[in-house]
C-alpha cells in the first residue's frame, strides 16, 4: 500500500507528484526526499530511508527517481518490482523514459497513475487492461536524429556500423495507433546478457557468471499469438543432454507467467500472447563453465623502479571475437597507488584516450575488432611510495594498491556461444529461432607479479527480429 | 482492498480469512484457497496480497497445513521476485514446528535470491543481500557455495559493496577461506577510504576463526603506510588481541613503525592501548609513548590522553627504567595544565594510587590481557528461524535489526492515540487466533482469545472499592526465589498491559502489590500479589468482575509467562 508516488529529476525537481491517501504531508516530501538523498552518511543505503513514520523506497531509472513513500512494513521486494514496472509503463506509453519525455507527458503519466494504482493499491500493471482506459496520446520528441546513431541500443536502435537502417522503436510509444493507422505490425526480440568474470592474476577463471534474458517489444495487436522457438540443443541443467552436439546449456530458466509452456519440453517452444510493450519472457543464468572463449585478454607487464619512483605498465590487450564482431566503448580501469603525479603514454591507436582521474587510470577505446591486439605503455612518476619490505633498490614487483584492472565494454551483435535470433515466416504466425547466447566479463585481482586481469560489464544485443 | 479481478472467489477468499466459522470448516477453506491460487487471472499483486492474508491463518491440523503448503508449492518457482518471497514467509511461519520443512524452503529460494543478488537493478540486489544476511544468521553455511556471487565488481555503487562484504565475511568456510580472503584483500585498497575500511574490518571479523592467515594479511597492510588504512589495522588488531591471545606475539611484531601514520583519535587510541598492554614484548613501546607524551599539550581529543595515562603506567608496571621519567611528566601535566576534568581527575587518581604503593596499583591495573570467551559466545549466536520469519520479506532486514528498533519505537510513539490499529499491521502481525488458546478455542468456537486493553486507568480509590466488593475468583501459587525488583516487576508488565495500581518497596516483609487490567470486553481482572518473607513463593489473588473462567485462565497464563520470564532474567 502506497502513500505517495513522486518522479523526481535526476537534480531533485519534482516532475509528478500523486498523493494516494491524503494521510500524510503535502507536496514537501518530495523535497525532503532529496534532501535526505544528498546529506546520507557513507554507510547508510539510500535504497529504504525513513522520516517520521514514513518510508520512502525508491529506484533509480534513466536518471530518474521513482519513489514510493509508505507507513507499513511492506514487502520491499513487491514494492522495488512495482516501481520497476512502472518504469517500463511508463516507458511503453511515453516511448522512452526520460526527464524530457515525462515533462512533456505529464498528463498521460497522471493519467496512467490513476488507473494502475486506487488508493495506494495496486489495481492492474498490464499493458492490456490499461489500453482501454488511456486515452491521452503520447507526445513523442523528435522522431530520429543522426545523433542518436552513435549508441547502441535496445529494439532495433542499430548502431552506424551496421548495415541496417535504424529503426525508432525503442523510443516508440505503444499506443501511437489510434491515429496513425499505417503503424507497422512490428516485433522485437532482443538477447541481453550481462557477464561478470573474474580472472586470477595467473590467468585461470575464477568466475563466470551469466544473467542473460530474451526481452520482445511487441507493437502487434492484442491477441495475436507468438510463437518462440528455441533451438532445440537448448539444455536446462548441467546433466541434460539433448540433440547431437553440446548444444547450449544454461543453469536456470525462469520464464514469464503469460508464457505458456507446453510445448517446451519436447520442442523448445514458447507459446505466448504479447501484450503491447516490453515485456521478459526468459530470463537465464549461466554460471562457471562458457562455451566459447572470453571476449578479452589482457597481459600486464609492470616495470617498477623504486629508487626513482618510476612505475611502467605495458599492457596488451587481445580480443578474441571472431574477425566481424566489435566490441564498442571498451573501457579500461587500473587502481593506482596513491600519490601518482604524472602521466606518460604511448597507446597503439589515434582514437584512444588515456587518463588519470579518481586515483585510478583510464583507458578508453571506442572500438576493438575482433582479432585486434592493442597495446598501451603508461609511464607514471609515484614519489615517496613504499614496496614490499626487504626489497632492493630496483624491482619487478608492483607495488602495493595497483590494480586489480576492471574492464567494461559492449558487444553489440554478438554472442560468445552463438546464440543469434534469426526470423521464420509463418502464415499469422510470428515465429523466431533464437539460439542461446553467452557473454563474459573477466577481471583478476592482481597479486604480486602477474596479471591484472578485467571485469566488466558487457551487453550483448541479438540481431532484430522480423515482422509478421 | 486491492483489485483482485472481479471474481466471486476473491470476495469468498476475504471472508473466509476474516470469518473464524469459515476457518473452523476446513473443507471449505481448502476449497476457497485452492480456487484463488489457481485462478488464472491473478497476476503477481494479486498473488502477493493472497498470501499476504493467508499469513493471518492458522491451520487446525499437520494435514491441514501440508495441503496449505503443497497448495503454494508454485508460487516458490514465480518469476516475480515478490511472489518468491511472499511464499517464502508463509511457509517459514506455517511450518514453524518443521525445522525441515523451514530448511527445504531455505534451499529452494536460494536461486530466487541469489538471482536477485545480481540482478541489474541494484535496489532489488540491496534487498536480496539483506535478506541474505538475515538467512545467514540462522544457517551459517547456507550461501558458502555461491561465494563467488558476492564478490564486488567495481562499478557497483557502495552501500552493495558493503552488503556484499558483510555477507562475504559470514558464509566463511574452511574451503572458500582462502579465495574470499584474496578478495578482501583487494578491496583493501580501493579508492574509497570507507569501503576500504568496510573490507579491513570484515577480514578481523574473519580473523577471529582463521588468525594466522588474516594476521598475515593486516601486516602487509601496514607496509602501504596510508593513513586510513592503517588505524582501521591497528583497531582491529586490537580486537583480534583481546579476542584471541595466539596472535599477540605477532600483532606486536607488526606494531613498530605504526605511530608515523596514525592521525585520527580511534586509531591513537587502539594503538596506545596496545602499547599499554602489550608493550613488555615491544622494544620501542616505552619510546612511542613518550613521543605521544610530548605531543600531548597539542593533543585535541581527551579520550586519547586518558587511554595514554593508562598505558603509561600500565607500562610503568612491566618496564618502570625506561617510563618513570615520562610518566612524571604526563602526570604533572595533567595535573598541573589539563583543562579537561575527566582527565584531570583521572591523572590525580593514578597519582594517589602510586602513592599508595607499587603492590596497590598492580592489584589495581594489572586485569586480564584477553577475554577468548567473548568471540565464543558471539559465536554461538545462531538465531532460530522462527526469530526473524516474521521479520521476512519486510522492511525490517533492509534497515537492519537495530536501526528498525528505534525507528519502531518512534513510529509507536506517534502512533499511539485514539487510532485503532489498522486492518493492514493486523495482517502481518501474527495470526488471528493466538497459539496458547487454540485448543480451547477449539471447544468453544464463539470465545475470542484474551486481549488485554492497554491504557486502561483505574484510580486507587476506585480499585480499593472494587476490591472489596468482589470475592476472590482464583487463588495461585508461583514458586519465587529471592527478593523482587519492582521496576523491573512494572515494566514487564506494562508490556502485557497490565496496570499496576500500587507496590511495596523494594526488600519490604511481607511484599505486596495490587495490579489492575481490563480486557476488550470490558471484564475487569485484580490482582493481588503477596510474598512472604520466609516463604519462597509468590501468593496471587485474582478478583473479577464478570466470573467467566476461560477468560480467567488466560489472564492467570498471562501472569505465569511473566513471572516465568523474570525468573529467568534474575536467574
Amino acid at each position: 500500500m502506497i502513500s505517495q508516488f513522486f518522479i523526481l529529476s535526476s537534480k531533485g525537481d519534482p516532475l509528478i507528484y500523486k498523493d494516494f491517501r491524503g494521510d500524510s504531508g503535502g507536496r514537501d516530501v518530495a523535497e525532503l526526499f532529496y534532501r535526505k538523498l544528498t546529506g546520507l552518511p557513507g554507510d547508510e543505503s539510500p535504497v529504504v530511508m525513513h522520516h517520521d513514520d514514513r518510508h520512502f523506497i525508491h529506484i533509480r531509472h534513466s536518471g530518474l527517481y521513482l519513489v514510493a513513500t509508505t507507513s507499513e512494513n511492506i514487502s520491499p521486494f513487491s514494492l522495488l518490482e512495482l516501481l520497476s514496472r512502472l518504469a517500463t509503463l511508463l516507458g511503453d506509453y511515453c516511448g522512452s523514459l526520460g526527464e524530457g519525455t515525462i515533462s512533456r507527458n505529464v498528463a498521460l503519466v497522471y493519467e496512467l497513475l490513476d488507473e494502475v494504482l486506487d488508493y495506494g493499491y495496486v489495481q492492474t500493471t498490464s499493458t492490456e487492461m490499461l489500453r482501454n482506459f488511456i486515452q491521452t496520446e503520447a507526445v513523442v520528441s523528435k522522431p530520429f536524429s543522426l545523433f542518436d546513431l552513435s549508441s547502441v541500443g535496445l529494439f532495433g536502435a542499430e548502431t552506424q556500423q551496421s548495415k541496417v537502417a535504424p529503426s525508432s522503436a525503442a523510443s516508440r510509444p505503444v499506443l501511437s495507433s489510434r491515429s496513425d493507422q499505417s503503424q507497422k505490425n512490428e516485433v522485437f526480440l532482443d538477447v541481453v546478457e550481462r557477464l561478470s568474470v573474474l580472472i586470477a592474476s595467473n590467468g585461470s577463471l575464477l568466475k563466470v557468471d551469466v544473467q542473460g534474458e530474451i526481452r520482445l517489444k511487441s507493437f502487434l495487436p492484442s491477441g495475436s499469438e507468438m510463437r518462440i522457438g528455441l533451438t532445440e540443443e537448448f539444455c536446462v541443467g548441467k546433466s541434460e543432454l539433448r540433440g547431437y552436439g553440446p548444444g547450449i546449456r544454461v543453469d536456470e530458466v525462469s520464464f514469464h507467467s503469460s508464457v505458456l509452456l507446453e510445448e517446451f519440453e519436447s520442442h523448445r517452444i514458447l507459446r505466448l500472447q504479447p501484450p503491447q510493450g516490453e515485456l521478459t519472457v526468459m530470463r537465464y543464468q549461466l554460471s562457471d563453465d562458457l562455451p566459447s572463449p572470453l571476449p578479452f585478454r589482457l597481459f600486464p607487464s609492470v616495470q617498477w623502479d623504486r629508487g626513482s619512483g618510476r612505475l611502467q605498465v605495458y599492457l596488451k590487450l587481445r580480443c578474441d571475437l571472431p574477425p566481424k564482431s566489435q566490441a564498442l566503448n571498451v573501457r579500461l580501469h587500473l587502481p593506482l597507488p596513491r600519490g601518482v603525479i604524472s602521466l606518460s603514454q604511448e597507446l597503439s591507436g589515434p582514437e584512444q584516450k588515456a587518463e588519470l582521474g579518481d586515483g585510478a587510470l583510464h583507458w578508453d577505446l571506442p572500438r576493438v575488432q575482433g582479432g585486434s591486439q592493442l597495446s598501451g605503455l603508461f609511464q607514471m612518476d609515484v614519489p615517496g611510495l613504499p614496496g614490499p619490505s626487504g626489497q632492493g633498490p630496483s624491482t619487478t614487483a608492483p607495488p602495493l594498491g595497483l590494480g586489480p584492472a576492471s574492464l567494461s565494454f559492449e558487444l553489440p551483435r554478438h554472442t560468445c556461444s552463438g546464440l543469434q535470433c534469426s526470423p521464420r515466416r509463418g502464415p499469422h504466425i510470428v515465429s523466431e529461432l533464437c539460439q542461446a547466447c553467452d557473454g563474459a566479463i573477466p577481471r583478476s585481482p592482481w597479486s604480486l607479479l602477474v596479471h591484472p586481469a578485467l571485469q566488466g560489464e558487457g551487453r550483448y544485443t541479438g540481431e532484430r527480429g522480423p515482422r509478421g | 482492498m486491492p483489485y483482485l479481478g472481479s471474481e466471486d472467489v476473491v470476495k469468498e477468499l476475504k471472508k473466509a480469512l476474516c470469518n473464524p466459522h469459515i476457518q473452523a470448516d476446513r473443507l471449505r477453506y481448502r476449497n476457497v484457497i485452492q480456487r484463488v491460487i489457481r485462478m488464472p487471472k491473478l497476476d503477481q499483486w494479486g498473488q502477493a496480497e493472497v498470501l499476504n492474508f493467508l499469513l493471518r491463518y492458522e491451520p487446525r491440523s499437520e494435514e491441514e497445513l501440508f495441503d496449505i503448503l503443497n497448495l503454494l508449492d508454485s508460487f516458490l518457482k514465480s518469476s516475480s521476485p515478490g511472489v518468491v518471497m511472499g511464499a517464502t514467509k508463509l511457509f517459514l511461519i506455517l511450518a514453524k514446528k518443521f525445522p525441515h520443512v523451514q530448511t527445504d524452503v531455505l534451499v529452494q529460494v536460494k536461486g530466487p535470491l541469489l538471482a536477485a543478488c545480481s540482478s541489474e537493478s541494484r535496489e532489488l540486489c540491496f534487498a536480496a543481500l539483506c535478506h541474505v544476511r538475515q538467512i545467514l544468521h540462522s544457517l551459517p553455511g547456507h550461501f558458502s557455495s555461491h561465494y563467488k556471487k558476492f564478490f564486488c565488481s567495481y562499478s557497483e555503487p557502495h552501500y552493495i559493496k558493503l552488503q556484499k562484504v558483510e555477507v562475504l565475511c559470514e558464509l566463511v568456510n574452511d574451503e572458500n577461506v582462502q579465495q574470499v580472503l584474496e578478495e578482501l584483500r583487494g578491496y583493501c585498497t580501493d579508492v574509497s577510504a570507507d569501503f576500504a575500511q568496510a573490507a579491513i574490518f570484515a577480514i578481523g571479523g574473519i580473523a577471529r576463526t582463521y588468525t594466522d592467515q588474516c594476521v598475515q594479511i593486516l601486516t602487509e597492510l601496514l607496509g602501504l603506510r596510508q593513513e586510513h588504512i592503517t588505524t582501521v589495522v591497528v583497531q582491529t588488531f586490537r580486537d583480534l588481541v583481546w579476542l584471541c591471545p595466539q596472535c599477540t606475539e605477532a600483532v606486536c611484531q607488526a606494531l613498530p613503525g605504526c605511530e608515523e601514520n596514525i592521525q585520527d583519535s580511534e586509531g591513537k587510541q587502539a594503538l596506545i592501548w596496545l602499547l599499554g598492554v602489550h608493550g613488555e614484548r615491544i622494544p620501542n613501546a616505552p619510546y612511542v609513548l613518550e613521543d605521544f607524551v610530548e605531543n600531548v599539550k597539542s593533543e585535541t581529543f581527551p579520550a586519547v590522553t586518558m587511554e595514554l595515562l593508562t598505558a603509561l603506567l600500565r607500562l610503568f608496571l612491566s618496564r618502570p627504567a625506561e617510563c618513570q621519567d615520562t610518566l612524571g611528566r604526563l602526570l604533572h601535566y595533567c595535573i598541573e595544565e589539563e583543562k579537561n576534568m575527566a582527565v584531570r581527575d583521572r591523572g590525580l587518581f593514578y597519582y594517589r594510587l602510586l602513592l599508595a604503593g607499587i603492590d596497590e596499583v598492580k592489584r589495581i591495573l594489572c586485569s586480564p590481557k584477553s577475554d577468548p570467551s567473548l568471540g565464543l559466545l558471539e559465536d554461538q549466536a545462531e538465531r532460530p528461524v522462527n526469530s526473524w520469519a516474521s521479520d521476512f520479506n519486510t522492511l525490517v532486514p533492509v534497515y537492519g535489526k537495530a536501526r528498525w528498533a528505534t525507528i519502531s519505537k518512534y513510529q509507536g510513539a506517534e502512533r499511539r492515540g485514539p487510532e485503532l490499529p489498522d486492518t493492514a499491521s493486523f495482517a502481518t502481525s501474527g495470526p488471528l487466533i493466538p497459539e496458547e488458546n487454540k485448543e480451547r478455542v477449539q471447544e468453544l468456537p464463539d470465545s475470542g482469545a484474551l486481549v488485554l486493553v492497554p491504557n486502561c486507568q483505574l484510580t486507587a480509590e476506585y480499585f480499593e472499592k472494587t476490591w472489596f466488593s468482589l470475592k476472590v475468583a482464583h487463588q495461585q501459587v508461583f514458586p519465587w526465589r529471592g527478593a523482587v525488583h519492582p521496576d523491573t516487576l512494572q515494566m514487564a508488565l506494562q508490556v502485557v498491559n497490565i496496570q499496576t495500581i500500587a507496590m511495596s518497596r523494594a526488600g519490604a516483609h511481607p511484599w505486596k502489590a495490587y495490579l489492575s487490567a481490563q480486557d476488550d470486553t470490558g471484564c475487569l481482572f485484580l490482582t493481588e500479589l503477596l510474598l512472604e518473607s520466609e516463604n519462597s513463593e509468590m501468593q496471587i489473588s485474582v478478583k473479577q468482575n464478570e466470573p467467566r473462567t476461560e477468560t480467567l485462565n488466560s489472564f492467570i497464563s498471562v501472569l505465569e509467562t511473566v513471572f516465568g520470564t523474570i525468573g529467568d532474567i534474575k536467574s
